[in-house]
């Protein structure tokens, strides 16, 4: 039997079961081929609106976003505000109903605060993507990784793979967790213990560990997540510089690491901090690749979630 | 209805936990007091109670009643209607209102608001220190002859332990307990819910159980020291309940008192990022809410209070991150506890309704909670057995921020008494 995609918003991972993970990478290897034409337009979204609502700053994700939705021919309006901007008067709610009362068909939407997208979610009838709430989750990255280690290493069931750093304030983490779960792989999840919750383990197929050396050995993929500085200043650690030390990928580490490991990272990245910059730049990182990656994900979950709403 | 009316419930289950009974027996009411049946006049009218609990009025040792200041989310009034409609006769509304209530004419305020509007006795508690800033210390002797029962600075905690210590020795001069707000505030550090997988699964800042835990440990301390009595507020967790277990049974003056959502909720049911589960401290794991329950089973949770936080619509419709702490409880609490703790077989009846009479009595240091002969009629009628959905849109508090709507349950209060006149019957 054919499986359909059927929701309207796409909030995280950890709702997906692993067949409607793999129609995303599915359709996301369609768009992939759309990209690499010399017309790089389809009309997938023509006469539909998308609203680009990020509440929190990013570049990154909304370029990619805003790059996906051009691709399929949306029509584009950009709103970004600080949340403390709307927490002078407007709420986070009227400034969506307000989006919603202009006919958009889909909202994607940047926060701070965890589970903020679940929240306008079920009050607005157009369609929600997360594209990153708090240290929640991040649906969209998380695809991307999956996509980009599929992609590879031909399968994701019973890979090894390690993520490693601010594991505690990460939604990446948390996104990456769920899909990889899902798909059948192994995770562990590796920093200092302040950075590293232990109630991690709780979940089956889960490890938990505070050493580089057993983080990578025997990791199919290792992904090392961006350490902000911030963390410091809040007492997670003593220095940056021991940071790297103990927690970065330096050359001497990657002796434990596999040859043919993919070396991942979400970006954007801290030469010399989280990886060695050679490694960065080495023949086993993906990290361009994943932003490649990003572009198709994006596209495939903007056409997935447009195709099902109501209003067509 | 006048006072002058005299009554006779018939046939009802009597539970009176001070006096230790729990019998089918009939009382009398006359003239606003409890009577001899025996004496009064044959003209009185008659409740027929079978089949229901008749109970000294219940009391509420922890709600916010937000007038002055918030009068938007509830009054004087309004708090005191919706504790009439779930059962409670007598009410300690916490002082964190604005401005906080640190001065006589603050607590004169409250008890003219309540004589002229209130439907219960409202039992102010005046703040510890002025402005609840926990710096100095608030004119307790002015407070305790405006008419306190207690001190507290809810909402918020002495940090420093040497304000606190004198904040103890001296309410002992006045025997004015102490109600705590147990919450170190820099172990807090932004958190939003406790701290334990769920906040780990979904990202958000956690709340640790320590937050409670140093300052119970504290407040045991200088209970001891001191000689006097500190009731801890909605406690919450397994640890916080250990270290007070121990201290009462080396005889230190510490109580403690756990709320319904406590009891009945826990931190799995912030998953969907509802607000109406937002509040401090949080709901914590399914192995804090067994250790409530079994605390409350042996004594060592002698009181359930509310913590009746009402706050509008508009306050809690937002991020989870950025919602107001608390929820409503006095048109809930009776329910969901009958449902939770006696449906389900932790708790006899006796049990439970002593965490609302002897327990506060013993806590407050007051002649209250019991029906003597002489002493005030202040009664609550509760059927154990019908069921019922909770229905916020009922309640007659300003707010409905609750996580208990529809919610199915069984039992309520349906009646309350208070100085011989009904101010809440479902009976007739
Ligand atoms: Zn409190």
């Amino acid at each position: 039997m054919e499986q359909r995609w059927t929701r309207k918003d796409l909030l995280s991972l950890e709702d997906l079961s692993d067949w409607e993970i793999n129609l995303i990478l599915d359709t996301a290897q369609e768009f992939k081929k759309v990209s690499q034409r010399k017309v790089k337009k389809v009309p997938a979204l023509r006469g539909k609106t998308v609203v680009n609502f990020f509440i929190e700053p990013s570049t990154r994700t909304r370029i990619s976003f805003e790059l996906a939705e051009q691709r399929l021919s949306a029509d584009i309006i950009n709103v970004s505000a600080s949340s403390s901007s709307i927490s002078k008067g407007e709420t986070l709610l009227d400034t969506a109903k307000n989006i919603e009362a202009l006919q958009v068909d889909l909202i994607v939407m940047r926060h701070s605060a965890a589970g903020a997208p679940n929240f306008i979610a079920s009050r607005v009838k157009s369609g929600v993507i997360n594209a990153g709430d708090g240290a929640h989750s991040h649906p969209t990255q998380a695809l991307l990784d999956l996509f980009t280690i599929r992609e590879k290493k031909g399968k994701i069931k019973g890979l090894n793979v390690s993520i490693i750093g601010d594991i505690l304030h990460s939604r990446v983490a948390r996104s990456d967790l769920w899909g990889l779960l899902s798909l059948g792989a192994n995770v562990t999840l590796a920093g200092p213990a302040t950075l590293v919750p232990r109630e991690f383990a709780k979940i089956d197929r889960v490890k938990v560990c505070h050493n580089m050396r057993e983080a990578v050995e025997g990791a199919d993929v290792i992904n090392l997540l961006r350490i902000q500085h911030e963390r410091q200043r809040a007492g997670f650690f003593p220095s940056i510089n021991e940071y790297s030390n103990v927690f970065g990928l330096s050359k001497e580490t990657m002796k434990y690491v596999k040859p043919d490991a993919l070396i991942m990272h979400p970006g954007p990245i801290n030469r010399g901090v989280e990886l060695d910059s050679s490694i960065a730049d080495g023949s086993q990182s993906v990290i361009l690749e994943q932003v490649t990656n990003g572009l198709a994900v994006r596209m495939a979950v903007l056409f997935l979630v447009a195709g099902c709403l109501k209003n067509d | 209805m006048t006072e002058k009316n005299s009554w006779i419930i018939k046939g009802g289950r009597l539970i009176d936990p001070v006096r230790g009974i729990d019998e089918i027996r009939d009382i009398g009411i006359m003239d606003g007091f409890v009577a001899d049946v025996a004496e009064v006049p044959s003209s009185a009218q008659t409740i027929m109670a079978e089949g229901l609990i008749v109970a000294p009025g219940l009391i509420d040792m922890h709600v916010h009643l937000r007038q002055p200041g918030k009068t938007a989310a509830e009054t004087i009034a309004t708090g005191t209607f919706a504790a009439a409609a779930g059962g409670f006769t007598s009410i300690l509304p916490m002082p964190n209102t604005s401005p906080v209530a640190d001065t006589p004419a603050s607590i004169e305020y409250i008890r003219a608001h309540a004589l002229r509007e209130g439907v219960v006795k409202v039992l102010p508690v005046g703040a510890m220190t002025k402005g609840s800033e926990g710096k100095e210390m608030a004119g307790i002797g002015g407070l305790k002859k405006a008419g306190v029962v207690a001190l507290s600075d809810d909402g918020k905690c002495v940090q420093n332990h040497e304000i606190m210590r004198h904040l103890v020795e001296y309410s002992k001069s006045f025997n004015l307990p102490i109600l705590d707000h147990c919450e170190d505030e820099i172990l807090m550090s932004g958190g939003v819910m406790h701290d334990g997988y769920w906040s780990v699964i979904l990202g958000m800042r956690g709340i640790t159980s320590a937050v409670e835990e140093m300052m119970v440990a504290r407040d045991v301390i200088l209970a001891r020291m001191a000689g006097w009595k500190i009731h801890i507020q909605h406690i919450s967790a397994r640890e916080s309940i250990e270290l007070v277990r121990n201290a009462r049974r080396r005889g230190i003056m510490i109580s403690a008192e756990a709320t319904p959502h406590h009891i009945a909720l826990t931190d799995e049911c912030v998953k969907n990022f509802d607000t109406n589960y937002k509040m401090n401290p949080p709901l914590r794991s399914e192995d804090d809410r067994q250790a409530i329950i079994a605390a409350l089973k042996d004594g060592t949770i002698s009181v359930i209070a509310s913590d009746h936080a009402p706050h509008t619509e508009t306050e809690k419709l937002v991020e989870f991150d950025y919602a107001p702490f608390g929820i409503v409880g006095l048109e809930t609490a009776v329910s969901i506890c009958l449902t939770e703790l006696y449906h389900k077989g932790y708790l006899t009846l006796s049990e439970l309704i002593s965490k609302w009479t002897k327990g506060p009595a013993e806590v407050l240091g007051l002649d209250i909670g019991t029906l003597n002969e002489g002493m005030p009629a202040d009664i609550t009628i509760i059927d154990t057995e019908t069921e019922f959905v909770i229905d916020k849109e009922r309640f007659l508090s300003k707010s409905r921020n609750t996580p208990f709507h529809g919610c199915k349950v069984k039992g309520r209060p349906v009646a309350t008494i208070v100085n011989g006149i009904f101010v809440h019957n479902l009976m007739s």
